[in-house]
């Protein structure tokens, strides 16, 4: 698997979880992503970005877009210093939420991309990895 | 600080959102509707999201309060041009927007509201 480009983008206020999306859609054009495709992967980034934001106290996006047998892909990774997640199982339950919100944030993202890799601990932040192959 | 426009065209009141909102601005969007319902008596809400080339959970959040806020005020909302990327992703995400009316595009969002208008 090869990494063709990579870069970063801040995810600290509000504005930053729109520049986010529109980055990531970007992004996700030079990929050749179908219409289809580059909409979940835009939804999830938007709810992975305000988690960042909200819950992580700020943090960052890594991209990378990636070639491996003939396919393109996009993995983004958003990483936080923020107070982690004590109960993982219980934050990728559907409905659950620890804020305001409906609780679709995760397991929204989950569902709308092909891999997910979650990576956390109570006071050690958080890092969500999630990759849309073409 | 930015605002959706909202525009007053005889009992209704008709939102076209057509820039990238962020969460602020969505809910500035939903208190400046509570407040014209109020203001204006209006018995219907046109919102058009055919440029929302995304909703997430939090716009989505937004268009089912608005819609329940509006009901209790006497006022019907219909959501209208929703793109079927977006609708597909909306479902996929877990967000069927229960007891939200929606129309294909405005015409049609029209013609409902005058019907649920007209039968009250």
């Amino acid at each position: 698997m090869n990494v063709r480009s990579s870069g970063s983008q801040p995810v600290r206020v509000e504005q930053d979880v729109v520049m986010a999306r529109q980055v990531s859609r970007k992004l996700a054009q030079d990929c050749g992503m179908r219409l289809i495709d580059l909409t979940k992967l835009v939804t999830a980034v938007s709810e992975l970005a305000r988690n960042t934001m909200v819950y992580g106290g700020g943090g960052d996006m890594d991209w990378q877009i990636l070639d491996d047998n003939g396919r393109t892909g996009l993995r983004l990774t958003f990483r936080d210093e923020g107070p982690g997640i004590p109960d993982i199982k219980l934050a990728m339950t559907d409905g659950w939420t620890s804020g305001g919100g409906l609780g679709l944030g995760l397991t929204g993202a989950k569902r709308l991309v092909d891999e997910f890799e979650l990576d956390t601990a109570p006071g050690a932040g958080t890092r969500v990895t999630i990759t849309r192959w073409t | 600080m930015d605002r959706i426009p909202i525009l007053q065209m005889g009992q209704f009141l008709l939102v076209t959102i057509q820039v990238d909102m962020h969460d602020q601005l969505a809910m500035t969007l939903q208190d400046d509707l509570s407040e014209r319902i109020s203001a204006t008596s209006a018995r219907g809400v046109l919102i058009d999201i055919s440029a929302l080339d995304m909703v997430d959970s939090f716009i989505g959040r937004m268009i089912s309060t608005i819609s329940g806020l509006s009901r209790i005020m006497d006022a019907e909302t219909v959501v209208v041009g929703l793109q079927p990327a977006v609708a597909i992703t909306l479902v996929e995400l877990g967000l069927t927007l229960p007891g939200v009316s929606t129309a294909l595009n405005v015409e049609r969002g029209m013609k409902l509201l005058r019907e649920r208008v007209a039968a009250q």
